[in-house]
């Protein structure tokens, strides 16, 4: 039995692809079942996101079932095959189990350490899972990548730091303010930019918003999104001290608020502090801003200072999690190859058995002055010689463990001593893994 | 017996300090949890042993400089322990307990005999005046780690270096309130003990205030905090500009206990000559 993973991300795809090949998150019973239900695959799952769409499969033929799931992606979208295959790509055993293990730790997302990928894998696992197209191979798989995602999660620093400009501000906020929910945000100008960092702030718990512009209509329009306040642009200064953070973003070529400006609110604030975050360029606010005591400005390159390094701590502590991948992937393979041979012993050791006890019987019947204790001796005698015998074969299967001749032993066990294939039994499996 | 018990507890002090310095460098939560109950369980060895020198001696253990760093060590454990629950900030162990190791570790190098006391020391205003003292000095402590630790926040938030420690670090509020709290409850105790100490004067020497170096340093330590207090409540003095003035009340405050037994002039509070020639 074998793992296979077929699919596209942002990587090899642009979106005008991945919109065409993304599956309707409420609508995925469908799409499920049929996977399911090709030939040479037995369990199926889609993880269907804006970066990704990949199937992953379990089947007894790589090369067909990986064919087929190629097929059935291009045919359920109705896009010809040869559009498609360029930007697919497709992986079996060990490596399709890595490339799992990367995608649930954030590691191959566009933003690496971003924890939504996670959470989207669960909800495609709920999804098979609902409509039981994954089975023990498949369940047993999502899970450990769910706790490798974990372990990386805990054991690394990679989801620590913000790495968008405006996730930046608001962890420098949280830093200078600590708990957020009673604080306000002023919003100067108005740019796609500033309303982000807005929204993030709101996000995270700020009370009050207020908006100033030039054209006062458009601050009022602007205020009315974030349920806050329109304030004229002439009273600025009048309103600035009960603002705890300043967004600016207006299109001024010269400096529209000075660190003598700052000094006087500050004073008129007692103190408390203030945050300014400067994201127009040219600059709106006067660089000098940042002396005035409890005062800190952040400008966009400075923001992007942040971001950077936060990328560079994040491209380190990257490394870390493929090695914790690389040892995860090891105990998993085992498990599974381990699964492959399971019902191979099984078979073997009852085929064993039945001979034993059909002989036995046979022996016993027609014995008429057996000794009061012979049949107990005979017992003994027969397991041990077949315990003896078997006990090699058993012994090479279990060691043979992951490697291209466990095919070659397992067929050549099941021609040799006729033995019926026997479906794997998910309770007796978990003693399995070491 | 006592001693024994003393010694574990520096062992334990010096052990829990360097795994809460390792802590400011490692970024390993399981660090400052172990410290943190590691520091707990010396404070409690601490406190046996402080309870048996007080009946081994039958009187208040803060009379010579063994008895008196250690009680100070042992008050700022207990404050520090006290804020760490309060506000859940493992790191200020890293910049509190180095400074009760050190208090302990002076202690140690100070002869442990248990001293006669004069008859003027002979008071249960030793109990309340002495151990409110240096209750009082122990939230100044922890005022002064905390403000280090603002100081060193601030620094990274102004010069935009926001390396490990300032992802370590808490927020700048959080520091400035541990500093607000801390002087909300070490204002009133050190006035209070300065009252009871000009009480004590006046039973034990006929007045209640000698200008002796200790009172006045004490006076001086008194108003820097009540400056400081004031300023807060007033102008709103917080951040860098508190932080600095209670660093500055710290030291004062240090040389008030320490630094006054190295004045030329006597002092009726100097730890040696407190006990006089004849009663060591």
């Amino acid at each position: 039995m074998n793992i296979v993973v077929v699919g596209l991300s942002h990587k090899t795809a642009s979106v005008e692809i991945r919109e065409k090949v993304a599956f309707a998150p409420n609508r995925m019973e469908k799409p499920l079942k049929e996977l399911a239900g090709l030939p040479d695959i037995n369990e199926g799952l889609i993880v269907s996101t804006c970066n990704r769409v990949e199937i992953y499969a379990s089947t007894h033929d790589i090369a067909g079932g990986m064919a087929r799931v190629k097929r059935f992606l291009a045919d359920f979208h109705n896009i010809s095959l040869d559009v498609l295959e360029p930007h697919l790509y497709s992986h079996h055993g060990e490596a399709a189990i890595r490339h799992l293990f990367r995608v649930a730790s954030s590691l191959d997302s566009m933003v690496v350490g971003e924890p939504q990928i996670l959470g989207q894998i669960k909800t495609a696992y709920g999804y098979a899972a609902e409509y039981k197209t994954s089975g023990i191979i498949l369940n047993r798989f999502l899970h450990k990548a769910f706790s490798v995602a974990k372990r990386v999660r805990t054991e690394t620093k990679i989801a620590s730091s913000a790495v968008s400009v405006s996730f930046a501000a608001v962890e420098l906020a949280k830093k200078i303010f600590g708990d957020l929910t009673d604080k306000t945000v002023m919003l100067i100008g108005a740019g796609e930019m500033c309303e982000l960092a807005a929204k993030h702030f709101l996000n995270n718990g700020v009370r009050g918003v207020m908006v100033t512009n030039r054209t006062y209509e458009r601050a009022e329009r602007l205020a009315e999104e974030f349920d806050g306040r329109a304030v004229r642009f002439e009273d600025l200064f009048d309103h600035l001290h009960k603002a705890d953070i300043i967004l600016s973003s207006t299109g001024a070529t010269h400096f529209i608020i000075g660190a003598k400006d700052v000094e006087a609110v500050i004073h008129r604030r007692r103190q408390k502090p203030m945050f300014f975050i400067d994201i127009a360029v040219p600059r709106d606010i006067d660089p000098k801003v940042n002396d005035v005591e409890n005062v800190y400005l952040y400008d966009m390159d400075d923001l992007q200072g942040v971001v950077s390094s936060n990328l560079q701590l994040r491209a380190e502590e990257a490394k870390k999690a493929e090695g914790i991948i690389d040892q995860e992937i090891g105990r998993f393979f085992n498990w599974l190859s381990l699964l492959e041979v399971t019902p191979t012993i099984v078979a073997l050791r009852s085929r064993f058995e039945e001979v034993r006890q059909a002989e036995l019987a046979k022996t016993v019947a027609g014995w008429k002055d057996l000794p009061p204790d012979g049949q107990k001796r005979l017992e003994a005698l027969t397991s041990a010689i077949t315990n003896k015998l078997l006990h090699p074969p058993t012994n090479l299967l279990k060691r043979t463990g992951q490697g291209g001749r466990i095919d070659l032993y397992v067929d050549a066990l099941r021609q040799l001593f006729e033995l019926e294939t026997v479906a794997p039994q998910e309770e007796n499996l978990d003693d399995l893994e070491e | 017996m006592n001693a024994l018990l003393f010694y574990s507890t520096l062992g334990i002090y010096c052990i829990a300090t360097f795994i809460y310095l390792v802590y400011l460098l490692k970024p390993r939560e399981i660090l400052g949890r172990s410290a943190h109950w590691l520091i707990a369980a010396g404070f409690l060895i601490h406190c046996a042993f402080t309870v048996i020198r007080y009946i081994e001696a039958g009187h208040t253990p803060i009379t010579n400089l063994h008895e008196s760093l250690s009680f100070f060590s042992l008050a700022v454990v207990g404050v520090f322990i006290a804020f760490e629950r309060k506000y859940h900030v493992f790191i200020l162990g890293s910049f509190v307990t180095p400074l009760a190791f050190l208090l302990l570790l002076a202690s140690s190098l100070h002869s442990s005999a248990i001293p006669l006391l004069p008859p003027a020391l002979k008071s249960k205003w030793l109990l309340v005046h002495s151990s409110l003292a240096f209750l009082s000095y122990a939230t100044f402590a922890v005022a002064f780690g905390a403000a280090i630790m603002y100081l060193i926040q601030e620094h990274f938030l102004k010069k935009k270096r926001l390396g490990p420690l300032y992802q370590k670090l808490p927020s700048l509020v959080i520091l400035d309130e541990i500093n607000y709290r801390c002087l909300t409850f070490g204002f009133p105790l050190l006035t209070i003990a300065i009252i009871t100490g000009a009480i004590w004067a006046e039973t034990a020497w006929g007045t209640y205030w000698s200008w002796d170096p200790k009172e006045t340093w004490s006076l001086i330590t008194w108003f820097i905090y009540a400056a400081l207090l004031h300023g807060r409540l007033t102008t709103g003095w917080r951040g860098k500009r508190a932080a600095m003035l209670s660093i500055i009340g710290f030291c004062v405050m240090l040389f008030t206990f320490l630094g006054v037994n190295l004045l030329p002039s006597a002092s009726l509070h100097s730890y040696d000559r407190l006990l006089g020639e004849k009663y060591r």
